[in-house]
């Protein structure tokens, strides 16, 4: 089958961020895959190595994603795709994911895979934008994925039969399915999903592997594609941000507050109290 | 659409297990600053099923505070969540009404649902909106706030004019619509819905307890750490959270050790929560876990070591043991919560 992964290289959120003149200072932080996106690639390659096929990583960013990608190469992805941000704006979620839905939509994959939210921005919507855009269904936040063949027939609890799913390039009928449990606020949900479909990761989905030194080695000979927006024969339009930036600033700091004394007992009279009364809070 | 034009306003108003999540209603009281005063706010509910009967309950109340049309979506294929139907019945009320700006809850539905209604109207999305600024002019030049970075900074965005606008905004964060003058409230119409092909199809949902408090919309978080020792150590800290009702939530720590379910950690790598009041039982206050508490109103930590950091960012903090104190505390918020108001 053929995985395609959406992976963002970004701040490691671990460390200080430090903002200078406005915006984040990129001199003294490292940079990561996003955590998510990790999740995804390793589902990926672990599905692979299940039903046989290729994983193709994809990334939106500047040159310096290249290292990222070389990492996803290295941890076992078979090519690599970066679609550079210049003539986009990166921190605005439509123009990249109009630009992105064209390199996936080339690409035709079975599965495409994504991190649930990239922990810089934390909108979580790029993939499912592009979801939109090229009719593929979605199961978000995965905490376990399994891929089968689609028992054609009466599968289907709630007595309908499954529908082709949208893409384009699916050709009608459903071959193969993905049964995903799925993290929401109701509890864990197993759907099913007809492929091509769209599949975010949530933590607990899999232990990222690491590169190995073999897998170091040859990665560096795998093929790392790079494009350019311009090169997608998109519209002026489909490439305008839609949003901008107007400020960025550092939180609020809290100043540390008091301690209160006594025995156990007077403390927590002591609190009640401030709560009610100073806080006012009940 | 030019800015000037009147804006209209659309809610997609949440409801869980058929009753109206209150996040709709922040999400109504900031559509409606949006709309501007010249401007209107239509709001859209979708369910079906045995959950149709509380719509109209839910359509009413959206009514009473200044929606001025609720879009009623009732199809038995909307009886449980799935996303492209619900886009589809959102779609359908778009349609209607044709927003310049549509507002949902950033809660786990609403993450979902928005980024493929923005891209459905090829507009912008932003999502988990924490503060709203609208000038003179009304809502086309509004400020929203929203943090990056697990919250170690804070964005201010706009849209640009002409495409459509989609926010998202954090439960527990801005102000609830506010009931509109009696005889001024809206009305309530069924709208036409065809359920696009089924794509998802839910095989079984292992439910979380019911009734208990989500956390992104809890006013009181009892959270307990490693500090609890076991998984019965979260007994106290539930009664605690069930005298002032409140839910309770957990460090990874906790859920790490197995004392809870990681459905309860909040953090970066879990939830972000901005409750009114956040007590901290035995956590140490790892950045980590301060990324997804810190935003809270009022901090309390209860600790044994006096040098935590999480006294750092605490409002009150009590050094001492979590098993004496959360005790003494349940038995104080009883009395004060027995008797009439101060
Ligand atoms: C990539 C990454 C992501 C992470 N994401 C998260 C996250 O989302 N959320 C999160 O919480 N953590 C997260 N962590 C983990 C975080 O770094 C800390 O390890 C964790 O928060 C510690 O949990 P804790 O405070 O409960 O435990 P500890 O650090 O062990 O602290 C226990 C505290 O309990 C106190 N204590 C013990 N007994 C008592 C008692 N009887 N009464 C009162 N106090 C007592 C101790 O003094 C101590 O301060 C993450 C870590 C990494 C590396």
């Amino acid at each position: 089958m053929q995985l395609v992964v959406l992976m963002k290289q970004t701040f490691d959120t671990e460390e200080k961020i430090e903002i200078v003149n406005g915006t984040a200072d990129e001199q003294n932080v490292k940079f990561i895959i996003n955590p998510y996106d990790e999740y995804a690639l390793e589902e990926a390659l672990r599905l692979r190595e299940a039903h046989g096929g290729t994983v193709t990583v994809v990334s939106c960013g500047s040159d310096r994603a290249i290292e990222a990608l070389r990492t996803a190469l290295a941890m076992g992805a078979d090519e690599a795709v970066l679609l550079s941000a210049e003539s986009l704006q990166g921190d605005d979620g439509f123009a990249v994911a109009s630009a992105l839905a064209k390199v996936v939509e080339q690409l035709k994959p079975d599965l495409l895979l994504a991190g649930l939210f990239a922990v810089d921005r934390g909108a979580g919507s790029v993939a499912l934008q592009i979801a939109e855009r090229l009719g593929l269904p979605q199961a978000a936040a995965a905490l376990k994925v399994e891929v089968k063949d689609a028992d054609g027939g009466n599968a289907n609890a709630a007595g309908n039969s499954l529908s082709p799913s949208g893409a384009s390039w699916s050709g009608g009928g459903v071959k193969q399915v993905a049964v995903v449990e799925r993290d929401t606020e109701w509890g864990v949900e197993t759907v099913e999903v007809p492929l091509p479909a769209l599949i975010t990761a949530q933590q607990g989905l899999n232990e990222p592997r690491y590169p190995s030194l073999p897998g170091i080695m040859k990665a560096k000979k795998k093929p790392l594609k790079q494009i350019s927006a311009s090169e997608l024969g998109l519209a002026a339009d489909d490439l305008a941000p839609r949003t901008k930036r107007v400020a960025l600033l550092a939180p609020p700091v809290r100043a540390a507050g008091r301690k209160l004394g006594g025995t156990p007992q007077e403390q927590a009279a002591q609190l009640a109290d401030l709560l009610q009364r100073e806080a006012k809070l009940f | 659409m030019s800015d000037t034009e009147k804006r209209t306003a659309l809610v997609y108003a949440e409801c869980a297990e058929g009753a109206l999540r209150r996040v709709a209603l922040e999400a109504l009281g900031a559509a409606r600053r949006l709309a501007g005063d010249g401007g209107s706010v239509h709001a859209v509910v979708v369910g079906g099923g045995a959950s149709a009967a509380a719509l109209g309950t839910a359509a009413a109340e959206l009514a009473a505070r200044g929606a001025e049309v609720v879009h009623v979506v009732d199809d038995p294929a909307l009886a449980g969540f799935a996303p492209e139907a619900y886009a589809a019945a959102i779609g359908a009320a778009i349609a209607a009404v044709q927003p310049s700006i549509i507002v949902l809850g950033h809660t786990a539905a609403g993450r979902e649902l928005a980024p493929r209604v923005a891209a459905a109207v090829n507009g912008g999305h932003i999502a988990d909106v924490t503060a709203v600024d609208v000038d003179d002019d009304g809502g086309a030049a509004a400020i929203f706030t929203r943090p990056l970075y697990a919250g170690k900074a804070f964005e201010q965005r706009r849209f640009l004019p002409g495409a459509p606008q989609v926010i998202t905004v954090r439960p527990n964060n801005l102000p609830v619509a506010e009931p509109v003058a009696p005889g001024s409230e809206g009305t309530i119409a069924a709208l036409a819905y065809s359920a696009p092909p089924l794509w998802t199809i839910v095989r079984d949902v292992v439910r979380k307890a019911s009734g208990r408090i989500d956390l992104a919309e809890a006013d009181i978080i009892v959270s307990g750490g490693r500090g609890v020792r076991s998984a019965e150590g979260f007994a106290p800290l539930e009664e605690l959270a069930a005298v002032v009702g409140g839910a309770v939530g957990a460090s990874r720590g906790a859920c790490d050790a197995g004392y809870c379910d990681y459905s309860l950690q909040i953090g970066q790598t879990g939830k972000t929560v901005t409750p009114k009041l956040y007590i901290a039982c035995g956590i140490s206050g790892a950045i980590q876990h301060l990324a997804g508490m810190s935003q809270s109103r009022v901090i309390v930590a209860i600790n044994k070591d006096p040098d935590a950091p999480i006294f750092g960012v605490a409002d009150y903090g009590i050094v001492g043991d979590l098993f004496d104190v959360v005790p003494l505390l349940t038995e104080q918020f009883r009395a004060i919560l027995q008797k009439p108001g101060p």
